[in-house]
């Protein structure tokens, strides 16, 4: 099963914000069916390229194709119909708070898909058992819901239209080792099951240790180094070397990663 | 993708064997569902033969519908069989079919009688909280404040300055020009109906008695509830979600000597001050429309507004001012650390805030006008 097909190819993107330079010639590929865990300093402007790349911040110059489409002369209707095939899973969950959590993973499917209620309620509750919640958190609120119970609804919507390429944004940061454990696992069975692609900008060595297939590396406003974890643990680069080998990496991962 | 038959089936005997083609996927999900509910009405079926071997692709959309068939079928006591499923598609389907999909009933739902009374019970009720959490908001402050009397280096100058510059300097154009225009339409209204009597000039002595007592300061503090009450309830709220105002407290500091005190203070300076403006802007504009439109010179609209007004008219106005601040300013601090988690929250106490703090201005405004007239001001 190689990955052969490119669903985003990032190419040269520069994006300035205000006026200092965030992205100076980032070079990014996604495959197909991968994980590809994206790390980079506080600041590197991890977030910038996702926002860049899923539309929300404008760039400087450079390409950005999703599914062979470049999004920059894509007219509404090739941009409408790439929105339908990615979710997004802001860091903070950003549910509607207006909305219950059911109401929130209905919401893009009576959007874009415009099903019969019935079929929509019960998509919407099989995506919230997808994502290991119960069927009943479809009528709570989100200011009933904890961090961990938010990111997930968060992360039901996002795969409401049973999306190709899934950006997560920290999904496991602010939860506690075992429910970041278990979303890792998650995001490694939606991935199997559903065949998606996942960016994933994380922090949690962990996460990058068990559900990545690939890291990509941000600094300096360019991708310093991409591959295997293999890779990056061998990596003689300063920033990686104090990264991967610091004081809060487990020294037992070459144990591990090896099997 | 239009014309291509997603499912076919054939009845033979009680047996039904299905086609499925093309792709089962989210896009086609509105037209396979009629299809699949239609196959599962077909009565007196004992068996299901479900041939998937010719589609193309399927998501979660298709394999519930195909799951949900299958759950019907086995409930109507029928077999069904799915063969020629891709082995990548497993996982898809176990997924979809250890979730329930269901949601489990409500408890009983209450009669609509109860339901309504309820909600009165629960409005009044919250009536009675109010007013409770008025007088505890109001008793914190003045503690408060008498904690900074005690100790006057602790009062929070700089704030207070600042939430002068807000609520009191960058209101005064819009005040002056709103009572301007209220001043003008009332001698408008004044001068086109005394006219008919020939008592023209009486209505220097209603725009006097009328701006200094009432209107003045009763459109400022409504533009005052609307423009810095409202900012005030939106602030705190904020803060009360972002949990800086538990921050505050178990840093040991109390958020209403820090938050409320500054703010509640830099207003009770601010009213007085734009009612006098607000006061000073209606006579302008009332002798501005009573010369203008009425033919009342200057001079004699002057002079008649000096016997018709006193010192008392303008005091009774400016008297009131102070306390109608504190009432706005208590009301919104209180609003805004009601506020809960959510944004709907915020918006319902930003409302409530300004609605609040008007109908208590009214009410208090007639409360003086009893006191007033019975101490014969």
């Amino acid at each position: 099963m190689a990955p052969v097909e490119t669903v985003i190819r990032v190419r040269d993107l520069v994006v300035d914000l205000q006026t200092h330079r965030i992205l100076n010639g980032v070079n990014l590929d996604l495959m197909r069916g991968e994980i590809l865990g994206f790390v980079g300093a506080s600041g590197a402007g991890k977030s910038v390229l996702t926002r860049t790349i899923i539309g929300l911040l404008p760039k400087r110059h450079g390409l950005i194709e999703v599914f062979g489409v470049d999004l920059e002369k894509a007219d509404e209707k090739e941009k409408r119909a790439v929105d339908r095939r990615w979710g997004v899973l802001f860091q903070q969950g950003a549910l509607f708070s207006s909305l219950t959590a059911g109401k929130n993973v209905e919401f893009p499917i009576r959007e874009y898909l415009g099903l019969s209620d019935r079929l929509t309620r019960e998509i919407a509750i099989g995506k919230l058992e997808m994502v290991g919640l119960k069927p009943d958190v479809y009528r709570e609120h989100p200011s009933n819901l904890s961090g961990g119970m938010v990111k997930r609804v968060a992360l039901a919507r996002a795969l409401a239209l049973d999306p190709e390429i899934l950006f997560l944004d920290e999904p496991t940061s602010g939860l506690d080792p075992i429910s970041a454990g278990e979303f890792d696992q998650l995001i490694l069975t939606l991935q199997q099951t559903l065949n998606i692609s996942v960016l994933m900008v994380t922090h949690d060595l962990d996460s990058l240790h068990r559900a990545c297939d690939r890291i990509a590396v941000l600094g300096d406003g360019k991708i310093i180094e991409a591959g295997t974890m293999d890779r990056m643990l061998a990596s003689q680069h300063p920033w990686l070397k104090a990264y991967f080998h610091g004081v809060r990496a487990h020294t037992d991962w070459q144990v591990a990663v090896k099997g | 993708m239009t014309g291509r038959k997603f499912l076919t089936g054939r009845l033979r005997g009680d047996g039904l064997a299905l086609a499925a083609a093309g792709a089962w996927t989210a896009e086609h999900a509105r037209v396979l569902e009629p299809l699949i509910d239609a196959a599962t009405r077909r009565g007196s079926v004992r068996h299901v033969a479900i041939d998937m071997a010719r589609v193309e692709r399927i998501d979660t959309y298709g394999a519930w519908l195909l799951e949900r068939a299958l759950r019907v079928w086995s409930e109507q006591g029928c077999e069904a069989r799915v063969t020629g499923l891709s082995a990548g598609y497993r996982g898809l389907f176990e997924k979809v079919h250890a979730a329930a999909h269901e949601l489990t009933p409500e408890s009983s739902r209450p009669h609509s009688v109860t339901v309504t009374l309820e909600s009165v019970g629960r409005t009044m009720s919250s009536v009675g909280d109010d007013m409770f959490l008025l007088f505890q908001v109001a008793g914190s402050m003045i503690m408060a404040f008498l904690r900074v009397l005690m100790r006057p280096v602790t009062f929070r100058f700089t704030p207070t300055v600042r939430h002068l510059e807000r609520v009191a300097w960058n209101a005064v154009p819009i005040i002056v020009l709103i009572t301007l225009l209220i001043g003008a339409i009332l001698a408008q209204q004044g001068i086109f109906h005394f006219r008919q009597f020939g008592a023209d000039i009486y209505v220097v002595d209603m725009i006097g008695v009328l701006v200094l007592r009432e209107v003045g300061v009763l459109i400022v503090c409504i533009m005052v509830a609307g423009r810095s009450g409202s900012a005030y309830t939106a602030e705190l709220g904020s803060m009360k979600m972002r949990e800086e105002i538990d921050a505050l407290r178990i840093m040991g500091f109390d958020p209403v000597e820090v938050l409320v005190l500054p703010r509640i203070v830099a207003l009770m300076i601010a009213v007085p001050i734009l009612t006098f403006l607000g006061s000073m802007a209606a006579l302008y504009g009332g002798g501005l429309v009573a010369w203008l439109y009425g033919g009342i010179e200057p001079e004699i609209f002057l002079a008649r507004l000096h016997e018709s007004i006193s010192v008392k008219s303008f005091a009774v106005g400016m008297i009131k001012a102070p306390f109608m601040a504190l009432v706005i300013g208590l009301v919104a601090c209180m609003e805004g650390l009601k506020v809960e988690g959510s944004a709907e929250s915020l918006g319902a106490k930003t409302t409530d805030s300004v609605v609040k703090s008007i109908f208590l201005v009214i009410v208090l405004d007639g409360a003086f006008a009893i006191f007033f007239a019975s101490i014969g001001i």
